[in-house]
């Protein structure tokens, strides 16, 4: 026994460490270890990321304060944006070209004789309609062809470029020189071809639907863009297929016996979502700045219809009494488009895995 | 079963056409003439040097490449572009990369299940889930790692999510393409030995493909080493090592290090002179003549076949 003792005495020389100075970890402190990180998806962390940077964050807040004040604002203000202002049931022809926040005579009348009215916040125009209800109905309609546009573009090129991407060979020859050559066709012109020729026939077929209260310019205003825009879209998915299509989970997914569709939608795509969202956000402003550029030369919308080109040509006449008229559908424009482009710019710094820091 | 063997291959040929300027095409031959036959449950190790079509053979054994010629009999019956659907459940793949072999949006649960989504081969999310946890299990993975993505793991983990999604169709065939050269030493015993357990659990066969001869030595019944698109030698693992025939097996053998300074001093290292041959430009005759130290005039003239020399050990050489 007191040999034993000997023998496991610490050599005074020895670096050994002590064991009896450490104690056991009790269950609490072990489970304190076991606690892991929350499990980000790609599309939290991009988010967090988009929502540090200020432009986007701002360009953010412009849009959902525009968006709302053209859904809610025609909702709360009793005018309409093709109704001339009546006084009691009669026209007020009175009322013609007010500057903002005045009364027209008869409707001065009627207010000192104890009638109520809602204020023309930014006047009247030359037919007596009121301005700021015109301005948010024209802001509707360039957001909605913006985002109708950019949702053609989308699903025309996503498809086309995934099917050109993903076949190869003969196919993606073919589908590209395709769109080669429709990538050389001058798209102003195209519209405004368009829009003649699609007049004698489209206004017939229409007549009564849905579709005659957006107006056949309107209408051939999409189908360019269904039919030329989606071009650069189609491109990029090639591109992205054709790199993302050599990764190994492919093969892998082949491998399993998975069908061309599903690996297209299951692996291809989430894999190249980001820059195909990227490119939409950047589409709407490009389709938003073409609308209201043919509205302003008079291919656009069709009146009483406003839209904020159309709105900003109507103004010139009156450029150097009325400056307010130009001005502010011009600025609507110039917000929407800068603050899309902003916004395009942060998702794609917060989602495209290249320029990750 | 109508054969002895679970997988077959007979005179398999995979050419890649290369275009080699406008309008003129040669062709890149990856897998020339490669015959072997696995029998259920075993491991056929298939050694060569980087380049010479061991993964190609793989891939055109799965129909990932459609194969020039030459056929593949899966339980005596030919595989074709029709019953490939089905076999796919029979015949399974684990890849080399584990970094880029799984889907960096899908979680564990949704790569692992994802066989048997394309399978259907459940009726109920419970039993989905049940069975990929039992897979995840199988592999030695955490049931709480289910909800992560493949980026949240080490290379080692990674790698058993793939070996669980080859898993989960019940295959009785997994080509193995370099499973382990990815990984590092420690991890690579790990995977290995995880490999050999599966086998003997659930009686897989395996095609097991590397550039390093231990680990092949190691898991392997019988060892295929092909060079240049060719099988030059196939024999059982312990005759391979201890009387290797033909010169291009015995060159290799030679550089597998051994951990024994004295035996290594010793050892005389034979080193090949020259390069590999270009696939698109092979020698006439054997591919080997052009670095091989006993080649004579028949070498150039006529490729050898692989010829039986006994106890299943087949060589492709006229001198030795």
């Amino acid at each position: 026994m007191a040999n034993e003792k000997d023998a496991l005495k610490k050599n005074p020389l020895s670096a050994q460490i002590d064991l009896s100075k450490f104690e056991l970890a009790t269950d609490e402190e072990k489970a304190q270890q076991e606690v892991m990180s929350e499990s980000t998806t790609f599309f939290k962390d991009g988010m967090r990321k988009l929502m540090k940077n200020p432009l986007a964050v701002g360009s953010i807040i412009v849009l959902v304060i525009i968006i709302l004040t053209s859904t809610i604002g025609p909702m709360v203000i009793p005018y309409g944006y093709e109704e001339m202002i009546s006084v009691n049931g009669r026209r007020d022809k009175t009322a013609k070209n007010l500057m903002p926040f005045t009364w027209s005579k008869n409707e001065q009348k009627y207010i000192d004789e104890g009638g109520e009215l809602f204020p023309h916040i930014l006047g009247t125009d030359e037919q007596c309609r009121d301005y700021f209800v015109r301005i948010l109905y024209g802001t509707r309609v360039s957001l909605g062809v913006g985002f109708f546009a950019a949702i053609l573009v989308l699903i025309i090129g996503l498809i086309y470029g995934s099917i050109s991407g993903y076949v190869g060979g003969r196919v993606d020859l073919i589908m590209m020189r395709i769109v080669d050559i429709i990538y050389s066709l001058p798209d102003m012109l195209m519209v405004i071809l368009l829009s003649v020729v699609l007049k004698q026939t489209l206004a017939p077929l229409i007549q009564g639907t849905v579709f005659a209260r957006l107006g056949v310019n309107m209408i051939s205003l999409f189908v360019v863009f269904g039919l030329l825009y989606w071009v650069g879209m189609a491109r990029l998915v090639r591109g992205q297929i054709l790199s993302i299509k050599e990764n190994e989970y492919v093969l892998a997914a082949r491998s399993i016996g998975a069908k061309p569709g599903r690996i297209i939608k299951k692996h291809i795509l989430p894999n190249c979502l980001s820059v195909i969202i990227i490119s939409t956000a950047l589409q709407i402003p490009s389709a938003i700045f073409t609308e209201s550029f043919l509205s302003f030369v008079g291919l656009g919308v069709q009146a009483p219809m406003p839209s904020l080109g159309s709105l900003a040509n109507a103004a010139r006449d009156g450029m150097q009494s009325y400056p307010h008229k130009l001005v502010l559908p011009a600025l609507v424009i110039c917000l929407l488009v800068l603050s899309f482009n902003l916004l395009g710019d942060g998702l794609r710094d917060a989602f495209d895995p290249k320029l990750r820091r | 079963m109508s054969s002895e063997y679970l997988v077959e291959v007979k005179d398999l040929k995979q050419y890649f056409p290369v275009s080699t300027g406008f309008m003129k095409k040669t062709y890149l031959k990856a897998v020339d003439g490669v015959s072997f036959a696995i029998k259920p449950g075993e491991t056929l190790g298939l050694v060569g040097e980087s380049g010479c079509g061991k993964t190609t053979v793989g891939r055109t054994l799965l129909r990932l490449y459609e194969p020039t010629s030459g056929e593949v009999l899966f339980n005596g019956e030919p595989v074709t572009n029709k019953n490939i659907t089905a076999l796919r459940k029979e015949m399974q793949m684990v890849f080399q990369d584990p970094y880029s072999s799984l889907n960096p949006r899908m979680t564990v649960e949704d790569i692992i299940g994802e066989p048997l989504d394309v399978h259907k081969l459940y009726s109920s999310r419970a039993e989905r889930r049940d069975k990929i946890l039992h897979l995840m299990e199988l592999v030695g993975l955490n049931a709480e790692h289910a909800t992560r993505y493949a980026h949240e793991f080490s290379g080692g983990q990674r790698q058993r999510i793939g070996i669980a999604r080859a898993l989960a169709v019940n295959p009785k065939f997994i080509v193995c393409d370099e499973p382990v050269s990815a990984l590092d030493v420690s991890i690579q015993a790990q995977v290995v030995n995880m490999f050999e357990d599966l086998q003997e659990k659930l009686g897989v066969a395996y095609l097991f493909i590397a550039h390093d001869l231990l680990i092949v030595r190691h898991i392997s019944d019988r060892i295929a080493v092909m060079y240049l698109g060719k099988i030059v030698e196939i024999a059982d693992a312990d005759e391979l090592n201890e009387n290797p025939q033909h010169p291009y097996t015995v060159s290799l053998l030679s550089a597998v290090p051994i951990p024994d300074p004295k035996i290594t001093r010793q050892r005389k290292r034979i080193v090949l002179e020259g390069d590999v041959p270009s696939p698109m430009n092979m020698p006439s005759g054997c591919a080997f003549r052009t670095r091989c130290r006993y080649a004579t005039e028949k070498c150039a003239q006529e490729c050898p076949k692989l010829e039986d020399r006994g106890n299943g050990h087949f060589v492709a050489c006229w001198n030795k």
